[in-house]
Parts: structure tokens; C-alpha cells; sequence
């Protein structure tokens, strides 16, 4: 199998508490796996293992097969740049408009002329569905959903080969909910021909089980499903039937 | 008996704490002063954290030097004219102004207005997730949040102090020659016969380290916010008290070791 992010017997430990206990998996290069699972299950820790923010206690993680927990600081910082990432509440500057924010990156990474970072920003922003005017206002000055459209394009930006959505539709009207996965699926699809691979942390089980290929179940540190959709909803597991009869 | 015991529990744990939070901040100094040496040099956030630290100051920073200046002529007139050495009121103020005063009260204004912004800028950031959104990019969040702070500092409060001094003294002028009735060529001239340059050095110098420690105390406290809105008001609180304190602590130390290398 063609694997984005491997994880091989990897424990998480916080002192004397485990977090994450004995995982072994793969994500699958090109497509969208869900990370499902109660709060407290060690969603966020996976998700910031797999962006070398914390050291794993024992075991090995593995993106786009380099060994990242061998990777020191300076390595690392420059690895990232094969990730993008979608926060819960889009964590953009606040001091920025939408548009220095998407432009962020470019300037701070590439050496593109201003004209070419224009262009590419505007482009970046009317591909995530933002008007022009909106373009020049700040984070305060927008809604929720166009807050996480300009956090898409911003992690866009860079090109990056594995997208992360920490609970992307948080805080979302159900209606603006399904326009942020509508724009998931349709960055992934853009994006196939490099075998663009999204990662979602979600707590929504309809819009998972719509939008993903593959869903990752964590229960107390511990992966009790892997599988494609189909075999996901006919798992027997208690604490899956819980969340599929929602 | 439990009493004791749990008096002495707590005593112990926050000397380990206290112990703790120090080798933090050590190590915070020493991270951030690796990161300012290192490219890539951010002139404009530089710059930009100058405009706010320094020029943004100006005017908290000459309303405090001008009343200071006046308030202290006056006082020294009180006391001076009982011995009829009212002529040395001038130079007295300002050597005062540029050894003692300037400085402090420059540090003081500036730890509560920028220390307090640095923590809450950052805190707030912190919150929000904006640092993580930094780390995730691969920018290093000290250098890109931290390191222009701390130098805009260090380079603007120098400059404040060199204002608050003037400010200072054209405020005692005024009250010495045009309400006292002090001689106005005495009173500018005496400064002549007492005053060193060393003396604005040594203002200048305590402006420059009081400058570093406002901004990393600013800055470490900043990072440290956790726990949303009441976190940042916390950081910001302690940024403020602990930029305050070591101020007025080190100013100490710093007079006695100028006092022999100048």
C-alpha cells in the first residue's frame, strides 16, 4: 500500500499518562480519512504528532517516507512545508487582511515578484470562494465560514502534499458545514493528479461519512476501526454503532 | 499537625516552582537571543514594533518627564532656598534626570504600556492558535514574534530615555525661571559645572538593558498565556508587575556597577 503517514507502534505519553497506546497504521496517498472519535481520545495529539509539534514516547511515524521523529528542529521546520493546515477556528492573523494572509507564506517562502504573489493569491481566494472586496478585510470583519475558506486558501498557498483540517466545520451552520466539505472534496480533486492527501479531525459523522474515503476511529488512544466507509458502517464495534446511530 | 504539613507541602512546591519558572525564563533568554543572531532579519516587523514602542510612547513618555521635571524643581526649591543654594537646582535635576529618573521612569511607562501589549498581543495569538498556525509553516515563533520585540526595545527606550530627559528639564526650566524666578542664565549654565556625559551614559545604558528586560519579560509571559481570555489578562498582568519589579531591581545593581566602570 502507498502510504502519506505511517504510524508503527507508536506510544504517546504525557509523564505518567497515555495518551495514544500501540498505533500502527497508514493513510492512504490521495485520499480523504476522517479521524473520528470522542473528545479526549487523542485526536488533536495524533494530529500534532503527525506535524512533528510533539515527540512521540516510543515507535515511528513516517510522512511521505521520511522518518520525522529523526528529523531535529531545523529539519523539521522545513519538512512542514509538505503539510498545509486547516485550523478549528482558522487561526488567521488577526493583523492581516485576507489577503496578507494567503499572501503570508509566499512572501515569507518563495521569491515571487508582488505582481505574481497578487496574482496567485486572488486566484488561491476566488478558488476557496472569496469575492475581491472580502480580500481586503480583515479576520474580525468576516463570517466563520469565510474565516476557514481563507485559512483553506492560505494553507494552499505552498502546494503543500497533505492537507489537515482540525474539526473543520466547527462552530458552522449546517448549510455552511456541507460548502466547507463541498470545498474539501473539491481541493482533493483539484489536487489528485499529485496525489494530494487530506486528513480530517471531525466530530461530524453524517458530513464523514459523505465526504471521506477511509475513517479512522480512536477510542481512548487506540485505533478500534480502520477502514473504507462501506466497512466502517457495518463495524460492530459498541462505541462506532453509538456514533453511526446519531 | 496537617497544618504544618501542608504549609510545609506548599512552601516546598513553590520554591521547586519558583525554581522551575526561572530556568524557563533563562532558557527563554538564551533562545531568543540564538534566534535574533540568525537569518532571516525581519527589518520591517522591526521597524514597525519601533513605531509602536517608541513613537506611539512619546507622548505618555514627555507628559510623565515634563510633570516629573517640574514636580522635582520644585520640591528642590522648597528645601534649597532654606540653605540659598537655589542656583544649583538645575544641574540637581538633571543629573537626577539623566542617572536616575529618566531611565526608571521611562522603564516604568514602557512596562506598563509595552510590556503589557507585547503579553496580550502574543497571549491572544497564542489562544487563537496563530503561534501554531506559525509553527506549522516552519517559522519559528520566537524569532518572527519575539526577536523584534525585544530589539525595538532595546533601541527605542534609549531613545525615550534621551526624550524624557530633555522633557524633564525643559519642564524644571520652566518652573525655576519662569514661576521661581531662578536666573535663567544660572540655571542653564551651573549644568555646566556639575554635569558629565558619562552621566547621560549611564541613563542611556540602564535605558538599553531596561529596554531588553521589558521586552523578554513582555514576550516570555506572552507565550506563556494558557486558558483563553483570562490567560491573556493573567499574562498580560504579570508581564506588567514582573517588568515593574525587575526594573526597579536591576536599576539597583546597575547604578553600583556603572558607578565603578564609568
Amino acid at each position: 500500500m502507498d502510504y502519506a503517514i505511517e504510524f508503527k507502534n507508536v506510544d504517546k505519553k504525557y509523564g505518567e499518562q497515555t495518551i495514544l497506546h500501540d498505533l500502527n497504521f497508514g493513510i492512504h496517498k490521495g485520499k480523504i480519512t476522517t479521524i473520528l472519535g470522542f473528545s479526549g481520545a487523542g485526536k488533536s495529539t495524533l494530529m500534532k504528532i503527525i506535524m512533528g509539534l510533539t515527540p512521540v514516547t516510543e515507535g515511528d511515524v513516517l510522512v511521505l517516507d521520511t522518518k520525522i521523529n529523526d528529523l531535529h528542529d531545523m529539519s523539521l521546520r522545513e519538512f512542514r512545508k509538505n503539510f498545509g493546515m486547516v485550523f478549528q477556528y482558522a487561526a488567521l492573523f488577526d493583523f492581516l487582511t485576507s489577503f496578507e494572509n494567503v499572501a503570508f507564506p509566499l512572501r515569507e517562502f518563495t521569491k515571487l515578484k508582488e505582481p505574481e504573489i497578487k496574482k496567485k493569491v486572488l486566484d488561491l481566494l476566488a478558488a476557496t470562494g472569496i469575492q475581491v472586496e472580502a480580500a481586503y478585510k480583515l479576520p474580525s470583519e468576516l463570517s466563520g465560514g469565510m474565516r476557514k475558506r481563507v485559512g483553506l486558501a492560505r494553507a494552499l498557498a505552498l502546494e503543500p502534499q497533505i492537507m489537515l483540517y482540525d474539526e473543520p466545520t466547527s462552530g458552522l451552520d449546517p448549510i455552511t458545514t456541507h460548502v466547507v466539505y463541498d470545498l474539501i472534496v473539491d481541493t482533493a480533486k483539484r489536487n489528485e493528479e499529485r496525489q494530494f492527501t487530506s486528513v480530517i479531525i471531525s466530530h461530524d459523522i453524517h458530513a464523514t461519512l459523505k465526504y471521506s474515503d477511509y475513517i479512522l476511529f480512536l477510542e481512548k488512544g487506540k485505533v478500534v476501526e480502520h477502514s473504507n466507509v462501506e466497512t466502517f458502517k457495518k463495524s460492530v464495534n459498541p462505541t462506532i454503532r453509538r456514533f453511526l446511530e446519531l | 499537625m496537617v497544618y504544618i504539613k501542608n504549609w510545609i507541602e506548599q512552601l516546598g512546591q513553590s520554591i521547586i516552582d519558583s525554581i522551575t519558572g526561572l530556568g524557563d525564563f533563562t532558557q527563554y533568554m538564551f533562545i531568543t537571543a540564538f534566534w535574533a543572531i540568525k537569518p532571516p532579519f525581519r527589518w520591517k516587523l522591526l521597524w514597525d514594533q519601533m513605531y509602536f514602542i517608541g513613537n506611539k510612547s512619546l507622548f505618555i513618555v514627555s507628559l510623565t518627564a515634563g510633570f516629573t521635571g517640574m514636580v522635582f524643581a520644585l520640591q528642590i526649591y522648597l528645601g534649597f532656598t532654606f540653605m540659598n543654594i537655589d542656583s544649583l537646582i538645575g544641574p540637581l535635576v538633571l543629573i537626577s534626570l539623566a542617572k536616575e529618573l529618566a531611565p526608571v521612569f521611562t522603564g516604568l511607562v514602557v512596562a506598563g504600556r509595552c510590556g503589557a501589549a507585547m503579553a496580550a498581543q502574543i497571549g491572544t495569538m497564542k489562544v487563537t492558535e496563530q503561534v501554531d498556525a506559525l509553527e506549522v509553516m516552519g517559522i519559528n515563533s520566537y524569532q518572527y514574534l519575539s526577536v523584534p520585540r525585544i530589539l525595538a526595545a532595546m533601541l527605542s527606550m534609549p531613545l525615550l530615555t534621551g526624550i524624557f530627559l530633555f522633557v524633564g528639564y525643559l519642564g524644571s526650566w520652566l518652573i525655576g525661571v519662569k514661576v521661581l524666578g531662578i536666573d535663567a542664565v544660572i540655571y542653564t549654565m551651573k549644568v555646566g559645572d556639575f554635569m558629565k556625559l558619562s552621566m547621560i551614559a549611564e541613563g542611556l545604558i540602564k535605558g538599553f538593558v531596561f529596554g531588553y528586560l521589558i521586552g523578554v519579560i513582555g514576550t516570555y509571559h506572552g507565550f506563556k498565556v494558557s486558558g483563553g481570555a483570562e490567560g491573556v489578562g493573567r499574562g498580560t498582568n504579570m508581564a506588567v508587575v514582573w517588568g515593574m519589579i525587575i526594573v526597579l531591581i536591576v536599576d539597583f545593581f546597575l547604578t553600583n556597577f556603572l558607578a565603578k566602570i564609568l
